[in-house]
């Protein structure tokens, strides 16, 4: 099973597309290791810069439809070499959050109330996060700060992140 | 208690519910291209699982970026076809036969109502105008989908959008598209299916229920689907006349799929488009639309006519009209790609390319290239492209470059004035 806790970084915008995770033109690489420092390369969001933002970070907190637009699983596997294996938000596209856990990663929704809350509490103070899958609960820490947040999930995507994704799930079972 | 067609479809094909809400289908066909595919053969091959469920289900194309621009793309095509050769995939279409593959496998009769598709492509939505089952996936259900046959989905429930009123003209599916999109907004049919139903597509060509469907991504949709009729017989007669014995005897049995009556919706929409306008996105997101007139003063540096939503003859027929003894700006980069080889070559026959040559257009070889910044029509940072694609995200088309959504008629005359326009085959209101 994955790494789910670490170090948060915030985007604090919604609609955040597939093309501004990993765009097109580094589509032509075949391998997922050469996606690692292309990732949210494209971003449109005041005040962010990919290199100093993304080190060390290994959790993203976001608004809603995160991962909208293309099918690429290169989006889950640029977050993936880059670490971060547990994205947060108020809601995901499809295909995006299907592709997350069919890679034994972690695509958590949370309502609107519930991640405007972690943004007021946490927002551009260095966090940590503890997932505990088990008890399907999160820890966020930060300076002085402590917040527990419960979370579901179904009973499918946690059978994804335990055999390690939908291939293995897929090729013992049909 | 009746179903929808997406419904019927899924209990026709279920295989398993392995959880509450999930449902494993088996399918019909399984779509790859050159982008996606490569790193799920890899990978099968890696697991020394190199193996297809159905070479005849399976069809492949390289269309991204053909020919290939670099080393790269050069290796995803090798892979591509050697994969293909090695499992017997017969239907395989390289250049000089390829197309972009939501228009070429569809001209190849590969849909037909009912069927199931797969495809690593978030466009794939686009031949639920069949009254297919058709879903874009990622690289891992891709490769499931090649090994076993199989995908899963959460219960597909439906958005109906029933879409009436008179088109008036010189607006068009892409207009009528973008109109929906920008009432749903851009996660409004996220997790579920849009059915298009009513007058108006009733009497819209496969052409046009095409691209129609095709941007049900854009809304979020899982799948955007058309009933099958007359339309969608006629449009498959010659690649199932062995099947039927007569086109009513294949409606029959194409009808039975029609949602029923009294099927459950998770919402149903009215769309009256008697006042529809043609419509065009500001910003970075497809629901960002207004119509042309309230955007004339933009500048455009480039004009793109192709790709899976408007690549079609039909498209590149009402641009034609529009560019029809008239010479582009010499302001614009007018550029145009006809979406697969065969319309490339009706194109051709019917005197379109000459038309757009004249016009001092560059026609293109099919490809999805410049659509999303990969080749044949890459912006510079700080450019403008007028274009009939589906995606307006940011750099989609090249980095600090803007895209706007348009239909073929209103990119043709935006490319004669230089600057957004309404096409003059549009009367007004």
């Amino acid at each position: 099973m994955k790494n789910f806790s670490g170090g948060v970084l915030f985007l604090d915008r919604s609609d955040i597309n597939t093309d501004e995770i990993i765009p097109a033109r580094y589509l032509t690489e075949i391998s997922k290791k050469a996606l690692k420092p292309y990732l949210l390369e494209d971003l449109s969001l005041d005040g962010f810069t990919p290199k100093d933002d993304i080190e060390g970070k290994r959790v993203i907190i976001t608004r809603a439809n995160f991962g909208c637009g293309s099918s690429r699983e290169h989006a889950p596997w640029a977050l993936e070499v880059n670490g971060i294996n547990l994205v947060i938000a108020e809601s995901f596209a499809r295909i995006f959050r299907q592709n997350m856990f069919n890679c034994g990663m972690m695509a958590v929704e949370l309502s609107a109330q519930t991640i405007d809350n972690i943004f007021t509490g946490f927002f551009g103070k260095k966090t940590y996060l503890e997932m505990e899958l088990e008890r399907n609960i999160f820890s966020l820490t930060a300076d002085e700060r402590r917040q527990e947040v419960i979370f579901s999930l179904s009973d499918f995507d946690r059978a994804l992140i335990r055999s390690g994704g939908w291939l293995e799930f897929a090729d013992s079972k049909y | 208690m009746g179903k929808t067609i997406t419904e019927k479809i899924f209990a026709a094909h279920h295989v398993d519910t392995p959880y509450k809400d999930i449902h494993v289908i088996r399918l019909d066909a399984v779509f790859c291209h050159e982008i996606t595919t490569p790193v799920a053969i890899n990978n099968l091959v890696n697991r020394n699982k190199d193996r297809v469920f159905d070479p005849e289900k399976i069809k492949a194309v390289i269309d991204h970026v053909t020919p290939a621009k670099d080393s790269k793309t050069a290796m995803q095509g090798k892979i591509l076809r050697e994969w293909a050769r090695r499992h017997k995939i017969k239907d395989f279409f390289d250049i000089g036969r390829n197309g972009i593959c939501h228009a070429i496998f569809p001209e190849k009769g590969y849909v037909r109502p009912g069927y199931t598709v797969i495809m690593g492509d978030s466009h794939t939505c686009t031949l639920g105008a069949f009254g297919a089952f058709a879903a874009g996936v990622g690289t891992t259900d891709l490769e499931v989908g090649i090994l076993k046959g199989v995908c899963a989905f959460r219960y597909p429930n439906t958005v109906k959008v029933i879409i009436s009123g008179e088109l008036q003209d010189g607006v068009y599916a892409k207009d009528v598209i973008l109109s929906i999109i920008g009432r749903l907004g851009v996660d409004g049919a996220t997790n579920r299916v849009i059915e298009f139903t009513g007058p108006v597509v009733d009497n819209m060509s496969m052409e046009a229920r095409m691209t129609l469907c095709n941007m049900a991504v854009e809304a979020g949709g899982t799948s955007g689907i058309c009933y099958p009729d007359m339309t969608t017989v006629e449009y498959l007669w010659k690649f199932i006349k062995d099947e039927y014995t007569t086109k009513e005897e294949a409606l029959e049995k194409f009808s039975r799929l029609a949602s029923d009556a009294d099927a459950t919706y998770d919402q149903i929409i009215e769309h009256d488009i008697s006042s529809l306008e043609p419509l065009i996105t500001f910003g970075y997101k497809p629901d960002q639309v207004k119509p042309v007139r309230e955007m004339e003063a933009i500048k455009v540096d480039q004009v793109y006519i192709g790709s899976c939503t408007n690549g079609r003859i039909e498209d590149l027929r009402a641009a034609a009209e529009v560019l029809k003894g008239e010479n582009i700006s010499r302001l614009i980069r007018g550029i145009v790609s006809p979406a697969t080889s065969e319309i490339y070559r009706q194109a051709m026959e019917e005197g379109i390319l000459k038309t757009f040559i004249d016009a001092g257009f560059c026609v293109t070889n099919p490809t999805c290239g410049a659509c999303l910044g990969m080749s044949n029509g890459v912006l510079a940072e700080g450019e403008v492209c007028a274009s009939t694609t589906n995606r307006n995200f940011s750099g989609r088309m090249g980095k600090g470059g803007m895209v706007h959504l348009v239909s073929p008629a209103t990119a043709a005359a935006t490319a004669i004035a230089g600057h957004v326009i309404n096409s003059k085959l549009f009367k007004g209101l």
